[in-house]
């Protein structure tokens, strides 16, 4: 390329060198590599979490920029009865998921990692519901669920077991169930492919040696199974209780957090408090005081699990 | 190769010879086989009811699990009459644009934690899967705020540019893995052969890890394909929403339910991602295993 300064070439020169040893240097290189994907999250997650924290001080409305209120949101919804309800709902609500969708999760994984006819269908087939998206598989199960042509109410009226259709999403109690049922539909799939990575990399001589120590079926899934699994058990349950404790779809899809508020989760309550209601330093408030309760559940199911890995695991 | 796999078939049968048909019957195929019916039991009735005639769908006679009559009135009417096509296009437009611009992001996050190794590098790694465990539930209030002071609020973009924040931290911790798995000696030769970082990058890691990228964007695809609560929360206008959202929002109106068309909404929303999977299966799943294992 013809210059007509010289001037400008020893210019040209001087960058290209210090470009080359920028280049050179992996912090600014590397430093180069994460600006796109820091920019978005900075700016996406990391700025949103710290307003998030500082919304929840303030009084702010949509369309209104709010003043600084201290704790009283906070003072609010402790002594907001649906707030509070929102709380035990979503603590029974993860409580009971988790346990059952750990339990069948578990049990659906040894079934898969069995020899049994067409395994590899089988297993794709088996993770389609965690797929599709939530929200129209909710919509599923409204239909199954619905008060007059339930066909779950019908199948058991044919078979003599119920002579009334039952309100599945209409009582207090059967709608908590009944969104629980759907959300361990949804998460067994995940469980049980999540731990069937695990179990397939336990040796099949392990059990070959326990079984001609005599070991019964039950000892060894307690005693070779269990142990070596117990690490990505609490990853997978970390999970699987993340995701079910900030759930929003199913209850938003199902109830709307009904009825008299008795599936509403904290996610759902937040979002209806803060962009149908207009109140978005409460609905913050309330997201952000979900964060202690997932810390809380991250640090239990990660530590505890994984020092009965350590102690388990043998001599030390 | 298949010596190998044959191996691997005898080894799995382990100690299976000693246990009886009817003991696997009542062990592992009734079991099974009802796990895999109250599995796939809402994705037959969301079919079949998407086909029943109204008449079928709101009488009590009959066998509910058979269609009769089929039709297809309910999926013209959703095709025709709402605004579906265009949340099918919207839902498409973003999930293929966010997934490839985390993509885009990831790979070069992930290639500078793994192996520019600059200083800081392992904190960085930490606080990206820190990231990946911040719930959308949690964001969404602020990030409404922040779409609405950029001036996106009720755009597509906004949508673009949100669904980042959980694909990035996923795509990059799972692609991590995926680098940390090809040999450092390659990419000394390459540097040894006068070969720049970005050279390295695009001839020699990235063929070597596709894999690994097509885990990421069939996992991102579908993540995003899913997303439900920011695009409630961030979209107002029916021409712009998503399927999840559109069907929720726009279908579902007054007392009477058009059942039929909302179970046509939902089977025509899931197939585009269903389909996809049954393609990639084993990539999906190495995804979705690989990121809770590493």
């Amino acid at each position: 390329m013809p210059c007509r300064r010289t001037g400008a070439t020893a210019t040209e020169g001087e960058v290209r060198a210090y470009v080359s040893r920028l280049l050179d240097n992996r912090n600014a290189l590397g430093l180069l590599f994460l600006l796109p994907a820091g920019a978005l999250l900075l700016l996406f997650l990391t700025y949103p979490l710290g307003l998030g924290v500082w919304l929840g001080f303030t009084d702010t409305k949509i369309g209104r920029g709010g003043a600084w209120v201290g704790l009283e949101n906070y003072e609010f919804l402790f002594g907001d009865a649906v707030a509070r309800l929102s709380l035990f709902n979503t603590l029974f609500y993860t409580v009971v998921a988790s346990v059952i969708k750990f339990a069948l999760g578990l049990w659906l994984a040894l079934l898969l990692n069995k020899h049994v006819p067409f395994k590899t269908v089988v297993r794709a087939v088996v993770l389609l519901p965690f797929i599709v998206p939530t929200a129209l598989s909710a919509i599923a199960f409204w239909w199954i669920y619905d008060a007059q042509f339930s066909v779950i109410s019908w199948a058991l009226t044919e078979l003599g077991l119920i002579d009334r259709y039952i309100d599945f999403l209409g009582d207090p109690w059967n709608a908590r169930l009944s969104t629980i049922a759907a959300n361990i539909w949804r998460g067994v799939p995940f469980v049980a492919i999540c731990l069937l990575a695990g179990l397939q990399t336990i040796s099949p001589s392990y059990y070959e040696a326990a079984s001609l120590d005599g070991a019964t079926p039950w000892q060894q899934f307690r005693y070779v199974t269990l142990p070596l699994l117990t690490p990505i058990i609490a990853v997978v349950m970390t999970f699987s209780v993340l995701f079910t404790f900030t759930d929003f779809q199913l209850i938003y899809v199902l109830t709307r957090g009904g009825p008299l508020n008795a599936t509403h989760l904290m996610a759902t309550l937040s979002f209806q408090r803060a962009i149908p209601g207009g109140a978005l330093g409460e609905g913050a408030a309330l997201a952000v005081s979900m964060v202690p309760f997932l810390l809380a559940a991250i640090l239990f199911s990660y530590f505890g699990l994984q020092r009965r890995a350590w102690q388990q695991g043998g001599a030390d | 190769m298949a010596k190998q796999t044959d191996d691997q078939v005898v080894d799995t049968q382990g100690m299976n010879y000693l246990v009886s048909l009817p003991r696997r019957v009542v062990t592992v195929y009734v079991p099974l086989a009802a796990f895999l019916f109250v599995l796939l039991f809402p994705f037959y009735w969301m079919g079949i009811t998407t086909f029943k005639p109204n008449e079928e769908l709101l009488s009590r006679e009959g066998n509910p699990f058979w269609v009769v009559n089929p039709t297809l009135a309910h999926i013209k009417k959703l095709l025709f009459d709402t605004s579906y096509p265009d949340w099918l296009w919207n839902t498409m437009l973003v999930a293929v644009v966010s997934t490839f611009l985390s993509l885009v992001c990831s790979v070069l996050a992930a290639y500078a934690i793994e192996r520019l190794r600059f200083r800081g590098s392992r904190y960085v790694g930490m606080s990206v899967f820190l990231a990946y465990l911040v719930p959308p539930s949690i964001l969404f209030i602020p990030l409404a705020k922040v779409v609405f002071e950029l001036g996106i609020f009720d755009t597509r973009l906004a949508l673009i540019l949100t669904y980042p924040t959980f694909l990035i931290p996923f795509c990059t911790w799972l692609l991590m893995g995926y680098f940390r798995s090809i040999p450092f000696e390659l990419e000394e030769c390459a540097l040894i052969d006068g070969a720049s970082r970005w050279q390295i990058l695009t001839r020699i890691v990235l063929p070597l890890a596709v894999p690994g990228l097509i885990s990421a964007g069939i996992f991102a695809f579908t993540l995003s394909w899913n997303e439900f609560i920011y695009a409630l929360t961030f979209i107002s206008s029916s021409e712009v929403k998503t399927v999840p959202v559109g069907v929720i929002t726009e279908l579902v109106e007054g007392d009477v339910y058009h059942w039929g068309a909302l179970m046509a909404g939902a089977l025509l929303g899931s197939l585009p991602v269903a389909i996809l999977y049954s393609f990639f299966v084993e990539y999906y799943v190495a995804g979705m295993t690989g990121a809770v294992k590493e």
